[in-house]
């Protein structure tokens, strides 16, 4: 129902203001009275140039957004104010529409009657009062917008993925097919992540690397990938279309021009270490080594830490029986900048540390193993060469307990689910009892088999004659209350489908240990200006509607940085991120949003103390002219700097100081009665 | 000196004897200077809790309002009970987290001319206060008869380490601050995964095979990982593991013989202290090993109970004679 | 539960127990500091950890099922929160930082003012030691120990007599008990809070 409430009185400002009252189904007008805000805005807005008021059910449809244009066109109008949901969402949809009709688009101004009203409030008298009050404010404000046009910038072709893993690969190839350059930075010495550490994948039990490989060669040998191992993101300058990153490619200590990959060095080595991350703490390398004989690339890297040659000054083994010759014992760091359009995340996951769980005892009982340690123990080319044994290295366990949910879906630890440990859980299952015999328990809260095939998998596992135990394990202990129980590790749990508690005397404990953020997401979060969730995670642009984009222009992230995520979805989001980029390769330039930040440098005290704060960078300062300058490509607009400078020195386009303080009038203007806002 | 605010507890007076007389002698030496809250009262144990919500707040309150008002330089409160402990900060932690709780607990002081605001003590645990507080070095430095030899269970039970409101401790279930205290004072610590299990609290007055079957597992755990010596920061812990393990030996048939001193009594011997000034001797199950292990003399048995006559089912056994103040005392409850 | 037994002199018959929603609100608004309830996600932590569990006829997780259920008879009669031993295992284990023990002591009361209570041993004895401290202000465990061992368990007196005469010889029980010098302040208090507590 759409009421035509024209003024005819002329108005004593000089502003044209169309305001346009959204219901947005029941989401407002269940909660905010909006037939009579419309009213209300037409009448009493109509001496600051209110010319017209309208409620409509859906503003963002297509007849909503004619009603806008036609009033733009018929009535001259030249301000328009949406009361309707989040700028967030709609804000593109009513500004084209104004575009359409010929309205500078940065004269639409968006207020949020829902998100900040209706769905936040449940007295209805005292919310349609807020929303009058904030179309109010919203009113004052467009009075001072100035028209603006938006920033038009190149789009260098060349693109940057950070990480290495099954995601990173993925986006690599599809741009690097298409015809564009990529850098991939990897932190550690070979790409290929977790997923070259695993010996079968679910549901369909294929040879991890028998699928991974390929694409590993592929990338190592494609003529428009640059491959940067051993090599972090230090720093990254510029905007969108425009990056400039400065990457630490550390020093292998091996000339990758010379060196063959023929792996003499690591056979004549004779330092052998723990190999805390591929074999995960149960295998040894050597100090000279590469993470698997499938690394790509195929060239080792000195562990200086370990090495005897810079401990004690000699040894050499290694440069004495190279070939080549390639060993470079002052091999240093290299500083690389590289010029890139966009930047694709794809740093992946930690698995959660399981000795934060005491009662499960990993780390004080001795059979009692995590999942990647499992992952190792399975696979024909780790340690024990795919057989599946205890701790003393040969003795097989006859009975094996597989807990779910270590450390994940629990507020003490991590509060979500980690998506891939019931897979994971089922997966080991199979495997432990295909190569043991063993008898399996599978403790689980639920099982979430949600994906194509997986609950057959589930199935399949039953068929195998997997026990299934409906609980959260409560302790895994070695002290026995029985002579059944002497001699093994007991998981004690509440079978929750039986109503009792039950000791199960076990010789291995499986722990499917949750997936965490990196250590260091937060600060690799704030070197390419992009947020994390309370958890670690990296924050997507919308989680619904944009997964793959971030709130910064030209950053994309995919694989397990945006949260957990099992290898299908990891290749899904990984090729949407690289289709992403090409569409902006494509477009070779792009046009920005206007609203940004500038200094008025005759304000500008140099006290510096926006220096710090802005999370894009955008801040740079002259120590010439000691003042603060704001790169206008990489702003994004977020008020941070305009709100800290003790000097009002700093402006926003779109948020200048005046806009804010009309728009601050323009709510006060509305006297809400105390009493009608309570409760 | 540091000085703290002492809320003893019942126990402390009774059956947790040994445990007070060890701390007396413990706390010169150490330089802890305790004022015990004056008039302090019950903490309800668990029982109170279990009977009425505000009632049982409102005595634990009155407790925090009295060490309140004795708070000047020092608003940290020690607890050595362990139950006490766990009341006081519950007390202290719920009426800040639900401010109902709190100003209806208030309310209730008020009829006694009392005010305790949440937050405004620290609720803190004796042996927190020895490790973190004094701190192991200069326990160290006290030590002068180092406990070589003797083969130390770490037994801390339930209510000190869990849930711990405001973490004090390394852990909830495998905390280390006992095991590094033994250690320097030179004891052999047995690795004891059951430090934190339950004692049974006050099971073995409710169901006792319950009770039974969790003292069993804890003696016999420590017995098969050959403990000389059970140690406790608890007066429950000590008086189930001690008081019933004989009724609890007959039951299963067994034949257990493991002894359960205070943290406090060990610290006391190796800071040379005369065994009868720390409570030895006061334990069901002899500690006489304890002693003989490190070569210190024992204080003279205490006189054997008198014989067991028969008597009808109205009469507990036959208690010793009274003495002078208790007389006093029971003549005081007549008067009123 | 509403089968009746085969063989039976006189035909039993229990209606089916109608289910009250506001059961569960109702415990965890009568339990101190937030329980949280409601979060229960029926994991079983609660139960696997529980040193007493074997003794109970419900796990601390089926009876907040129950609750959740409104099965207000069949909850309030279980003799879960009685054998609850306080340890906080559970508390600290439960993924959903529920309150465990404080809602036991809430269904404690509860059940005693539904007169629920199946087995009076646990509920005498709490009674019995707050009738002493509202006595005396301090507990008194002589006084406690001979009321309740002489009522409950009589026949275990011969074997509790070495521990009995052991603690009078060490002095560790008092024969008499200790009275707190301001009984009236505390009276005064216990007395505001039960009638703060009949309002709630």
């Amino acid at each position: 129902m759409t009421d035509n409430i024209e003024n005819t009185s002329p108005s004593d400002a000089q502003e044209k203001i169309g305001v346009y009252v959204c219901h947005c189904g029941t989401n407002i007008a269940g909660v905010v009275d909006v037939v009579q805000v419309a009213n209300w805005a037409a009448q009493s807005l109509k001496h600051r140039g209110v010319v017209i008021a309208r409620e409509y059910k859906f503003m963002c449809s297509s007849p909503g957004q004619d009603l806008i244009e036609k009033d733009i066109k018929e009535l001259g109008l030249n301000r328009v104010i949406v009361a309707a949901c989040s700028p967030h969402l709609h804000e593109k949809t009513f500004r084209t529409a104004c575009a359409n009709a010929g309205l500078n688009p940065y004269l639409c101004e968006m207020v949020s009657i829902r998100e900040q009203v209706s769905w936040v409030h449940t007295d209805k008298v005292a919310a349609t009062e807020k929303a009058k009050a904030a179309i109010s404010g919203g009113v004052e404000r467009v009075r001072h917008h100035v028209p603006l046009q938006p920033i038009i910038v190149p789009i260098n072709p060349a693109t940057l993925i950070v990480g290495g893993g099954i995601a990173g690969i993925q986006s690599a190839l599809e741009i690097a097919d298409a015809g564009f350059h990529v850098y991939l930075v990897e932190r550690e010495p070979s790409i290929g992540g977790h997923m070259a550490q695993f010996d079968k994948t679910f549901p369909t039990l294929d040879c991890s690397a028998c699928i991974l490989t390929p694409k590993m060669n592929s990338v190592g040998t494609h003529p428009n990938i640059t491959l940067l191992t051993w090599s972090e993101v230090e720093k990254v300058d510029g905007y969108v279309g425009n990056f400039s990153v400065t990457v630490r490619k550390k020093a292998r200590k091996v000339d990758e021009e010379l060196c063959t990959g023929c792996g003499i060095c690591q056979e004549k080595c004779p330092k052998k270490v723990i190999d805390n991350v591929f074999e995960a703490g149960l295998g040894y390398r050597k100090a000279i080594y590469t993470p698997s004989p499938q690394s790509v690339p195929n060239r080792p890297v000195i562990d200086v830490p370990n090495c005897t040659y810079y401990e004690k000054g000699t040894c050499k083994a290694c440069d004495i029986f190279c070939a080549p010759k390639a060993i470079r014992f002052d091999q240093e760091d290299q500083i690389l900048t590289l010029n890139v359009g966009n930047i694709i995340l794809a740093t992946g996951y930690e698995l959660f540390d399981a000795r934060r769980i005491p009662n499960y005892g990993y780390g004080r009982l001795p059979n009692v193993f995590t999942s990647l340690e499992i992952e190792r123990l399975t696979n024909a080319a780790g340690p024990t060469n795919g057989n599946v044994v205890m701790r003393d290295g040969k003795t097989t366990p006859k009975t094996v307990g597989i807990i779910h949910c270590v450390g994940s879906r629990d507020k003490n630890y991590n509060n979500y689910c980690s998506v891939i440990c019931c897979m994971q859980s089922l997966k080991f299952a199979h495997l432990v009892h295909e190569r043991t015999g063993a008898q399996v328990y599978n403790f689980y809260i639920d099982i979430r088999a949600a994906f194509k095939d997986y609950d057959e998998f589930y199935q399949r596992v039953l068929d195998e004659g997997t026990m299934f135990v409906r609980g959260k394990v409560a302790e895994v202990t070695d002290v026995p209350r029985n002579e059944n129980e002497r001699g093994k590790l007991i998981i004690q749990v509440e079978d929750t489908l039986v109503g009792k508690q039950r000791r199960i005397p076990v010789d291995m404990v499986i722990l499917s240990a949750g997936l965490e953020p990196r250590k260091d997401s937060k600060e690799v979060a704030k070197t390419f200006g992009i947020s994390c969730s309370v958890n670690g995670w990296f924050i997507e642009k919308h989680p619904k509607l944009d997964p793959i984009a971030t709130m910064t222009e030209g950053i994309f992230i995919a694989g397990c940085a945006q949260g957990p995520k099992d290898i299908p979805a990891s290749v899904a989001q990984g090729a949407a991120a690289a289709a992403r980029v090409l569409g902006r390769i494509e477009q070779k330039e792009m046009a920005l949003e206007p609203v940004r930040a500038s200094v008025i440098e005759e304000k500008c005290s140099g006290c510096r103390i926006c220096n710090g704060l802005c999370p894009f960078n955008a801040i740079t300062f002259h120590e010439d002219r000691m003042v603060t300058e704001i790169n206008p490509a990489l702003c994004q607009g977020c008020g941070t700097c305009v709100a800290a400078c003790p000097a009002g020195a700093i402006t926003g386009t779109g948020f200048s100081n005046d806009q804010i303080m009309a728009q601050i009038e323009g709510l006060l203007m509305m006297n809400i009665e105390p009493e009608a806002v309570t409760a | 000196m540091s000085d703290y605010i002492l809320y003893p507890g019942c126990s402390m007076e009774a059956s947790a004897r040994a445990y007070y007389d060890s701390l007396k002698a413990i706390s010169k030496p150490l330089g802890l200077n305790l004022r015990e809250i004056e008039d302090w009262n019950c903490c309800g144990a668990t029982e109170y809790l279990s009977v009425s919500k505000t009632p049982a707040y409102a005595l634990i309150a009155r407790n925090l309002a009295l060490a309140s008002n004795q708070a000047n330089e020092t608003h940290s409160v020690v607890a050595p009970c362990s139950a006490c402990y766990l009341n006081l900060a519950k007390a202290d932690y719920y009426m800040r987290e639900q401010p109902k709780l709190g100003k209806t607990v208030n309310e209730a002081l008020a009829a006694g001319n009392l005010h305790y605001v949440p937050g405004s003590l620290d609720i803190r645990h004796l042996l927190d206060v020895i490790v973190y507080d004094i701190g192991l070095d200069s326990v160290e430095k006290k030590v002068v008869q180092p406990l070589t030899g003797l083969r130390v269970v770490p037994y801390l039970g339930c209510m000190v380490p869990r849930p711990d409101y405001d973490h004090h401790w390394s852990d909830h279930e495998f905390p280390v601050e006992l095991d590094f205290l033994l250690k320097v004072l030179g004891a052999d610590v047995v690795d004891y995964p059951l430090k934190t299990e339950c004692c049974g609290g006050h099971m073995p007055q409710i169901s006792p095979s319950t009770a039974f079957e969790m003292l069993r597992r804890l003696i016999s755990t420590a017995d098969e990982r050959d403990g000389d010596v059970m140690v406790t920061i608890c007066p429950m812990c000590q008086l189930n593991i001690d008081g019933y393990q004989g009724e609890m030996n007959q039951f299963f048939g067994t034949n257990y013989h493991m002894p359960i001193l205070f943290f406090t009594q060990l610290m006391g011997l190796a800071f040379g202290i005369e065994p009868k000034e720390l409570g030895f001797g006061l334990e069901l199950v002899s500690a006489r090993n304890v002693l003989d292990t490190l070569g210190v003399k024992a204080p003279p048995e205490t006189p054997p109970a008198p014989p067991r006559r028969p008597r009808k089912p109205e009469g507990l056994p036959m208690p010793t004679p009274l003495t002078k103040p208790q007389i006093e005392a029971l003549k005081k409850e007549v008067v009123k | 539960m509403t089968e009746a037994p085969l063989i039976s002199s006189t035909p039993v018959f229990t209606p089916p127990q109608t289910e009250d929603p506001t059961l569960l609100k109702e415990v965890a608004s009568r339990t101190a500091g937030i329980s949280n309830l409601e979060m229960c996600i029926q994991c079983g932590t609660c139960g696997g950890s529980c040193p007493s569990a074997a003794d109970m006829d419900h796990t601390p997780r089926r009876l907040f099922a129950l609750l959740r259920a409104g099965m207000r008879e069949e909850a309030l009669k279980s003799n879960t929160p009685w054998i609850c031993v306080s340890c906080y295992h559970c508390v600290v284990r439960c993924p959903q930082n529920i309150h465990i023990p404080d809602v036991m002591y809430t269904l404690k009361d509860m059940a005693v003012q539904a007169k629920l209570v199946q087995d009076s041993t646990a509920p005498d004895f709490s009674q019995t030691f707050v009738d002493m401290v509202e006595e005396y202000g301090r507990s008194f465990e002589m006084g406690l120990a001979s009321r309740h061992y002489m009522k409950h368990f009589p026949l275990r007196l011969a074997n509790m007599m070495p521990m009995g005469m052991g603690m009078l010889a060490r002095k560790r029980m008092n024969l008499a008990p200790t009275r707190i010098k301001n009984m009236k302040q505390l009276k005064a208090i216990l007395k505001r809070a039960k009638e703060l507590e009949a309002k709630q």
